[in-house]
């Protein structure tokens, strides 16, 4: 029988992932219900031009989606299995770095996927009539969570399990009240919002709200943010993870 | 050939040598115990040798191979049992030996594993709930569980009590007799006794002492006899009739000085029979090995 370690531990990861009750109330939960709640109870401003609150909280929702998956979750789950020793231990079999890697990969795109088919199908059930680009919309949820599963590795990689906990939970809060997921930047005072549009939090709901939308608002800005966090986090996270 | 064979390693953390010229060799079938206390170098050492700390200086070879180089093709051929952790938190003994199986061309079946590790009960139990010498038995049956030809083990009976001690030495004993080069650390003194062929005493990162435990009481143990009677005895009195000095030890126990030879437990007798006093017990011979330990290092195990 041939080993299938890559099987194996994607397996593994995605039953985990999907068991860790806490982390599937932020990656499920949360988004969920900002989309509901703030689609039926109109208290937070609108960009803009929009009218319906569910045309801006689909595309808003799923970046959150993918920050809480990539960021927070991964980012939690490896730190604990670092401090564990559970890394150091996996690498003493024949489970190479790269198998491991994509096996961590394979889980958070599932996720990913679930939590985007979700809330869209959410979403339609609200209203939410999308008129863009869809393989924009695409790209930039695989450019997203590149940039925040970088980020989330680079908090693993470097600090204790407890001190990653606090530090992806509260980064998470930042980046949703920064992020134009919820309600727009335009919202933030001026300098505020200048540094938030330099956030993948934000680019990452810009040009999933515009391109959902159709809107003529240009993306360049936000593109070459997201492009930049989604080399740059994983390359760091590269270079400064320390397996135990 | 040795299963692993290791000359002049040298582990070095920034300025100083946790690892000093370590050699050591270990057979096809052979437990060969690296013993020291806390800090005297052997998690580097195994560690060093599994290919996971940088060589300073030196030569490491497990089954002929590299462990740095060719690490891929190694660790399809080891079992490694660290010295804590090292299990995911929330999953039970099954889910981790059903995980670690699919890692290997050729695993120990799962149920089979769970039964030699007396596992059974605690199966479906999350890893973080299961008590100390459970954690230890996963451990080591994930070491097994991908029929390694090589076995490394980092205090495997620590925290450990005295029945799970015995359930692991007896599932590493048979490891060994199956032809499987074991190679342990502990500062257990009682386990390298019981379990290994061959020991190697480390201390300050050197090997001060190696062979095999009866060779070690026999080049560093000390000849001793002691014995405890009913009653007091006046030690002077009994040191001048005996012609050797005799220390008492409190609650009538008394101890010969170093190197007292093997004919003298006759005479014990018949002198204490002349006092009327009896003799409730007796011991003579080379030291343990803790003694023996004890000697070399001039410290605690």
């Amino acid at each position: 029988m041939a080993a299938h370690p890559y099987q194996a531990q994607a397996k593994a990861e995605i039953r985990l992932s999907m068991t860790q009750y806490e982390s599937l109330l932020v990656t499920f939960g949360i988004p969920l219900l900002f989309l509901v709640a703030f689609s039926l109870i109109k208290v937070l401003p609108l960009p803009h031009g929009v009218l319906k609150p569910v045309a801006f909280l689909v595309p808003g929702t799923i970046a959150l989606a993918v920050m809480a998956t990539g960021m927070v979750s991964l980012g939690i789950a490896t730190g604990v299995e670092r401090s564990y020793g559970v890394l150091k231990r996996l690498g003493t079999t024949p489970l190479s770095r790269g198998a491991l890697l994509g096996a961590k990969i394979t889980a958070v795109a599932i996720i990913e996927l679930v939590q985007v088919v979700l809330l869209a199908a959410v979403g339609f059930a609200l209203g939410w009539k999308p008129a863009g680009n869809a393989l924009e919309f695409v790209l930039a949820i695989i450019l997203s969570s590149a940039a925040f599963a970088g980020i989330g590795l680079i908090l693993a990689g470097r600090l204790k399990s407890e001190t990653v906990i606090g530090a992806a939970n509260g980064l998470f809060l930042l980046l949703l009240v920064l992020g134009g997921m919820i309600f727009p930047v335009t919202s933030l005072p001026g300098p505020i919002a200048d540094v938030a549009r330099l956030l993948p939090a934000y680019a990452s709901a810009h040009i999933l709200f515009v391109s959902s939308t159709g809107g003529g608002a240009s993306l360049a800005g936000s593109w070459i943010v997201l492009a930049v966090w989604a080399i740059v986090a994983p390359l760091l996270a590269t270079r400064l993870f320390r397996f135990e | 050939m040795p299963s692993i064979e290791v000359n002049d390693l040298w582990v070095r953390y920034g300025e100083r040598d946790a690892v000093r010229g370590v050699s050591l060799a270990v057979e096809p079938g052979k437990i060969l115990c690296v013993l020291g206390r806390n800090g005297a170098g052997k998690t580097s050492t195994i560690e060093a040798i599994e290919g996971y700390r940088k060589i300073a200086k030196g030569t490491v070879r497990v089954l002929g191979m590299d462990p740095v180089r060719e690490h891929r093709e190694l660790v399809k051929k080891i079992g490694v049992m660290l010295q804590v952790g090292g299990i995911y938190p929330r999953m039970n003994p099954r889910q981790a030996l059903d995980l670690y199986a699919g890692f290997y061309d050729n695993p120990v079946p799962v149920d089979e594993v769970i039964t030699l590790a007396a596992l059974g009960s605690a199966q479906k139990t999350p890893y973080r709930f299961l008590s100390g010498g459970e954690k230890q038995r996963l451990a080591l049956a994930l070491a097994l569980i991908g029929r390694p030809s090589v076995l490394f083990l980092d205090e495997p009976t620590a925290g450990v009590d005295a029945a799970g001690k015995q359930q692991i030495r007896t599932a590493v004993a048979d490891m060994a007799r199956n032809g499987v080069a074991v190679l342990l650390t502990t500062h257990e003194l009682n386990e390298a006794e019981r379990l290994a062929d061959n020991v190697a005493v480390v201390d300050e990162g050197r090997i001060v002492a190696e062979g095999t435990p009866s060779e070690l009481r026999e080049r560093f143990g000390k000849q001793t006899v002691a014995f405890r009677t009913s009653a007091a005895i006046d030690v002077a009195s009994f040191s001048q009739r005996l012609g050797l000095s005799v220390t008492a030890m409190g609650d009538n126990r008394y101890k010969l000085g170093e190197e007292a030879p093997a004919s003298v437990v006759g005479s014990i007798t018949t002198l204490l029979a002349e006092d009327g006093v009896d003799l409730i017990e007796m011991n003579a011979g080379r030291g343990s090995l803790e003694d023996v330990f004890l000697e070399i290092t001039n410290g605690e195990a």
